[in-house]
């Protein structure tokens, strides 16, 4: 790289002649060694999903969570440092039980990306600190309903407008990622970790601007995509993780929860399944190659 | 000399001077809430077989004026079980946000909810335990209901003193002294209302409410009522008092508004 021995790249929140922050660009050197994780923002929800490498067989299957529930209608995940990701979602909880203490009203998904962008900058501020190991990505549903507000007793005025906007629609999904330099983007689809490249051309595929694409379908498009990912890392082991948040008239009510076990084992035979295929189609390829030298 | 308490361990003024009050704080010493401003009154509740159900009415006074008439006293945590509180209407507000931060809490983990009515009793007392033991009590009283570790009907009161208390029947404020008599009737012990039908339990908290609002001045028709079982809750929040008979109100002088 072109910082070594150069100096700049030593402390963190000093910058290079030409204008780069190189422990920055280290922590991102992190990420891109960490499990793949991806989201995908669907019409009717958002699925979360992580490629979890095996790093010993004495780890109990199925523990050792990498997804976690940051509110009730928000789920966080990352790739990367591990014990970073843990730190992001501790201090995303605060945020949200903050804003919830404050407004009286949960957090949207738009702005707990914007209040963890700014706390990940600030760690690149500092030199007494080293930026955040991690790309997170945020996902969750907004309710499209009015919610009570917390702790509210009474239904409020029984005639006139009530504050209420004629026409105005509410909530829906919302997907974020946000980098070590707290640079934090809304997509469609969002890849990060080692197999960021191929999640990401896979998810292009899916034409998610569209916003046709259903939670069911979102569910096992994840899990292929995780799959066809690790391909790329074939020698080493992995578990699926994966969760949720759908509508309110969806299977999790709003809420940010795991797949059922049954749903995300045929999400992950299909992805077994297509992979398979693709071999086969490879091998006819290959086949065909041979037959045109002969 | 000046013996009263607030001259307790200050400088006597016959022999310093008057003391200068203008370093002192004028504000005293710190008050905490020593009254409740809005008010709901009774709540009722009735073990059955299957399950409980739970009443309070739908006012909340303000001394006496009826202030608001849509108020939910019944608050569900986590579809497992119900509180129905008493007493103040804002420290009802602020308990029913720390069950909502406990019920986030709960989701952080995987295995997702694992605390039934008989924790949140425990942790509900120890609460209200502690705010009066800082003297800054919340000034309810509460009855929880729903199922506990073994999926039995479960039932007990805790208030503002951090004080607990269980049994089949359960009747906070004016209904401690009106609608428990009634109650215990109907179940005057465990085993009586481990065969109570959920019909003979609503018809008692019905009748109950009835009663309540025939006596009670800072009652009011309009009803909140919530039947738990295994199968989940059922909380209906605007019943209206049927069958009234104000019939006996003739033979008594000085109801309502017949004054002599």
């Amino acid at each position: 790289m072109t910082s070594i021995g150069t100096g700049y790249d030593l402390s963190n929140s000093v910058f290079s002649p030409d204008g780069r922050n190189f422990q920055v660009e280290y922590a991102v050197k992190a990420v891109e060694n960490g499990g793949t994780s991806i989201g995908i923002r669907c019409k009717d929800g958002v699925v979360l999903a992580v490629e979890k490498v095996i790093s010993s067989k004495l780890l109990k299957a199925g523990a050792n969570k990498r997804i976690a529930t940051v509110d009730r209608h928000i789920g966080a995940v990352s790739s990367g440092l591990v014990p970073d990701g843990r730190h992001f979602v501790s201090h995303a909880r605060d945020e949200a039980a903050n804003w919830r203490s404050v407004y009286k009203t949960p957090i949207t998904v738009k702005d707990l990306a914007s209040r963890m962008g700014g706390y990940l900058q600030a760690y690149t501020l500092y030199s007494s600190v080293r930026p955040f190991g991690i790309t997170a990505i945020v996902g969750g549903w907004d309710s499209e309903l009015e919610l009570p507000v917390d702790g509210q007793v009474g239904s409020g005025p029984i005639s006139g407008a009530g504050g209420k906007v004629e026409g105005k629609t509410y909530g829906g999904p919302g997907l974020y990622m946000i980098e070590p330099s707290g640079m934090y983007w809304g997509y469609y689809g969002a890849a990060t970790g080692k197999g960021r490249q191929t999640a990401k051309a896979e998810l292009e595929k899916l034409d998610l601007a569209a916003g046709k694409l259903s939670l069911e379908d979102g569910v096992k498009e994840a899990a292929r995509i995780i799959y066809v990912a690790h391909a790329d890392n074939k020698d080493k082991e992995f578990e699926l993780e994966m969760t949720w948040i759908s509508n309110l008239d969806g299977p999790t009510k709003g809420r940010h929860e795991e797949v059922p076990k049954d749903i995300l084992e045929e999400a992950e035979r299909l992805a077994k399944k297509h992979l398979e295929g693709e071999e086969d189609d490879e091998e006819t390829k290959d086949d065909d190659k041979d037959k045109m030298e002969e | 000399m000046n013996h009263l308490p607030q001259a307790w361990g200050r400088p006597r003024d016959d022999v310093y001077g008057a003391y200068d009050s203008s370093y002192l704080q004028n504000g005293g010493p710190t008050q905490h809430t020593q009254r409740p401003i809005v008010t709901g009154t009774s709540v009722v509740a009735l073990k059955f077989k299957d399950g409980v159900v739970i009443a309070a009415d739908n006012l909340a006074s303000y001394g006496s004026l009826a202030r608001f008439t849509d108020v939910k006293r019944l608050r569900k945590f986590a579809e497992t079980s119900v509180v129905g509180f008493g007493g103040d209407v804002s420290d009802m507000q602020y308990l029913d946000r720390l069950l909502n931060s406990l019920d986030i809490q709960e989701a952080y983990g995987s295995s997702g909810h694992t605390l039934n009515a008989q924790n949140l009793h425990t942790y509900l007392s120890k609460v209200l335990y502690k705010r009066r033991s800082d003297f800054n009590p919340l000034w309810n009283q509460l009855l929880v209901a729903g199922l506990d570790g073994e999926s039995k009907p479960f039932l007990a009161a805790a208030d503002l003193l951090g004080t607990t208390f269980s049994s089949p029947s359960l009747a906070t404020g004016y209904g401690a002294h009106l609608a428990q008599p009634l109650l215990r009737n109907v179940a005057p012990d465990e085993e009586a209302a481990s065969k109570l039908s959920l019909e003979q339990a609503l018809e008692a908290v019905k009748e109950s409410m009835k009663v309540l609002f025939y006596r009670d001045a800072r009652s009011m028709d309009k009803y909140s009522i919530a039947v738990i079982t295994k199968d989940g809750i059922d909380l209906k929040e605007n019943e209206q008092l049927e069958k009234q008979s104000w019939a006996f109100a003739d033979q008594i002088r000085g109801y309502g508004t017949q004054v002599n």
